[in-house]
């Protein structure tokens, strides 16, 4: 050995380096935990908006899935003259005789008909209802259910007797079936049977007060022309029946129709993000703005708390790049703990309500790697400028003025 | 531990335990060399002036000079905390002026142990690990900083207090602690920041008496005092005022019976405070 020797220059073991940049986390656990916050009510709004949209959505497409796909519609579209192309009355028959096709419903519109509570209602005052003439079979095609009573048979569809559709029955104040409950329809009493939970593939029947087609043509002046459509067709012939619907329903001005499937529309609409998505996704980004600005406030003021310490490990050997490594890691740390927690607090809260609304949980990958990302970054950044100023602080500034 | 007869000078030379040798012709551990440190202003302002020291192995040497007189820029100066502005500064023989930041950085870590007034522990770390930091940045690895740390504590009479905080400790056992940090990396030279300017009189004579008894066991020590009194008791004295020295004692001669411990084998640790047969400073 000689006075000569080499100096080697030495880097700080990781160990080293976890347990010195907790050093500032661990004393100040308080002031840690307030400027951790931001960061991680940012992160968990966000996490939870992007983890709340991924659950609904995923609710809304298993449900979707639940009722089928293979569900189509055809209904009467506009004429040359600008009229209603009306289907002809053969049209379920036909559509019905279709490969691929495994039932036809329909339902028709009655012209002139309105329903109401009592006879002495206005007549102006029709809540939007639409009383429609229904097929016996429509309900398992709709993959919808009867909530109260019953849907319609064989001997009710003769009989002057209404089945509501979820709002309709709302709409007219009847949300239990009474024996000879009744209300006043195209000028007459029909009695209730049934009432339908929502349909979700067809919502038209929602607001719609349905009746046979025989007691429709008989008390009502029904003309007997489907208006829409319902049909299944086998799940791997779906486009093919598409294809050939228009036709079918309507051989002579295959134009006056319009063919639709209404998970397709479904789907597009779960998929389609929520306005209020980008308005709290706005709202997290700027938490955790406010956030960083919060961390890199603290570091600044705990370097500047921390001059003797600084002073002190530069006496020890420390040079200026272990000051820098040892403030930026805690900066980043203190961002990771609330990257974290926000992530925890955002899957947490998803959870809680997706289990309230029966949803899988789902939070996407992005939404939680991204909030830790972030949050390291955001605590690297905010952490730069303190790290370097501590770094710059001299030995004998920071030991000898106190 | 037993101490033999002084036999030639040329023991001295030895730097017993200290990872550095200094050939005997006396490469000093530490050359200050016609240093000047001045400050930017209108007109500048000399700390120090064309500061000329030499400090040989195994001295202890008391530093004093009234406030503002140069006395703690030299110690930085000493400790490579600073740099100065024209001269040369040589720490066992290296030019610190030609070494590059992280070097000296290094050197500091290896080579230079700090005492301050204020003690600077930490106080959420342990005893134990307060001293283990004096070797953090040697790149040396836990297990072996504490073991030494346990070491330098047994040094300075405080391997009871282990696990307490700085906290729990009176001024003295801390100042104790601060020493036992200097020493655990057994630099080539302990740099002393008035230790007992913040100590009562009575543990302030126990901490000189333990510097004493270090420089006893062959610690290079280097103690800066605006008091007299203590730079007295020194074997040397360098009297600082207005950045010049004014008076040096020069090196204490080999006779000193104090230095006669520096004679004794090359051992890897200075004596502890019960084997030795050093004089108890009364405190």
């Amino acid at each position: 050995m000689t006075a000569t020797a080499t100096l080697s220059r030495r880097r700080l073991q990781l160990s080293d380096l976890t347990r010195l940049s907790t050093v500032g986390l661990r004393t100040r656990k308080l002031r840690t935990g307030l400027s951790a916050l931001g960061i991680a009510i940012g992160v968990g709004a966000i996490v939870a908006v992007l983890g709340l949209s991924a659950s609904s959505q995923s609710g809304l497409l298993a449900e979707i899935n639940q009722l089928g796909t293979n569900l189509l519609t055809v209904s009467n579209g506009q004429s040359f003259g600008g009229g209603t192309a009306e289907l002809p009355t053969s049209a379920p028959g036909m559509i019905g005789r279709i490969s691929g096709v495994q039932q036809a419903q329909s339902t028709g519109a009655v012209a002139g008909a309105n329903a109401f509570r009592t006879p002495y209602i206005p007549s102006v005052d029709t809540n939007g209802l639409t009383v429609q003439a229904a097929s016996l079979d429509l309900l398992p095609v709709l993959a919808a259910t009867v909530a109260q009573g019953h849907y319609l048979n064989a001997g009710t569809a003769q009989e002057p007797v209404v089945v509501l559709g979820a709002a309709a029955a709302e709409l007219l104040g009847i949300d239990r079936i009474y024996p000879g409950e009744r209300i006043w329809v195209g000028g007459q009493w029909f009695y209730v049977a049934g009432i339908l939970k929502p349909a979700v593939l067809a919502s038209a029947i929602d607001s719609s007060v349905l009746i046979g087609y025989p007691a429709a043509q008989k008390y009502l002046g029904f003309d007997g022309h489907p208006s829409i459509v319902y049909l299944r067709a086998k799940n791997d012939r779906v486009n093919v029946v598409d294809n050939l619907l228009a036709a079918t329903a309507n051989p002579e001005n295959p134009s006056g129709v319009s063919v639709s499937q209404p998970s397709s529309a479904l789907v597009a609409q779960a998929d389609a993000k929520s306005a209020l998505n980008g308005l709290f996704l706005g709202l997290g980004a700027v938490a955790l703005l406010v956030g960083a600005v919060g961390v890199a406030n603290i570091m600044i003021i705990s370097v500047l708390e921390r001059r003797s310490e600084i002073g002190l490990r530069r006496a020890l050997g420390a040079t200026k790049g272990h000051i820098r490594t040892q403030f930026l890691a805690e900066a980043v740390l203190l961002g990771l703990l609330g990257g974290t927690v926000g992530v925890a607090l955002g899957a947490a809260a998803t959870a809680v309500y997706a289990h309230t609304k029966h949803w899988a949980t789902v939070i996407p990958t992005e939404a939680w790697a991204g909030g830790i990302a972030a949050s390291l970054i955001i605590g690297a950044i905010a952490g730069l400028i303190p790290a370097l100023r501590a770094a710059r602080l001299s030995p004998t500034q920071a030991l000898w003025s106190v | 531990m037993t101490h033999t007869p002084p036999p030639t000078p040329d023991n001295t030379a030895v730097a017993a335990g200290h990872g550095v040798a200094i050939d005997g012709a006396g490469v000093p551990v530490l050359d200050v060399d016609d240093v000047t440190r001045s400050y930017p202003g209108e007109p500048p302002i000399q700390a120090l002036r064309e500061v000329n020291l030499r400090i040989g192995q195994g001295e202890l040497v008391g530093v004093v000079g009234p406030s503002g007189s140069g006395k703690t820029t030299l110690l930085q100066l000493m400790g490579t905390l600073d740099r100065p502005t024209s001269g040369r500064l040589r720490i066992t023989g290296l030019d610190v002026a030609t070494m590059a930041d992280e070097d000296v950085a290094y050197l500091r870590a290896t080579r230079i142990g700090f005492i301050f007034q204020q003690f600077f522990l930490a106080e959420h770390a342990k005893v134990l690990d307060n001293v283990a930091d004096g070797l953090l940045y040697a790149g040396i690895p836990l297990k072996q900083r504490r073991e030494r740390a346990l070491d330098a504590l047994e040094l300075v009479g405080l391997a009871e207090r282990l696990h307490a905080r700085p906290t729990q400790l009176s001024g003295g056992q801390r100042q104790r602690v601060a020493i036992a940090r200097a020493l655990v990396g057994e630099p080539a030279i302990v740099l002393a920041d008035e230790p007992t300017g913040n100590l009562d009189q009575a543990t302030g004579q126990s901490i000189l008496a333990l510097i004493d008894q270090l420089h006893q066991a062959g610690s290079t020590i280097v103690v800066i005092t605006h008091d007299h009194a203590i730079a007295e008791r020194m074997p040397r004295k360098v009297e600082i005022i207005d950045g010049h020295i004014v008076a040096d004692t020069g090196p204490a001669a080999d006779t000193d019976p104090r230095r006669r411990a520096l004679a004794g084998p090359p051992t890897h640790e200075p004596q502890t405070a019960s084997g030795s047969p050093v004089r108890e400073e009364p405190s």
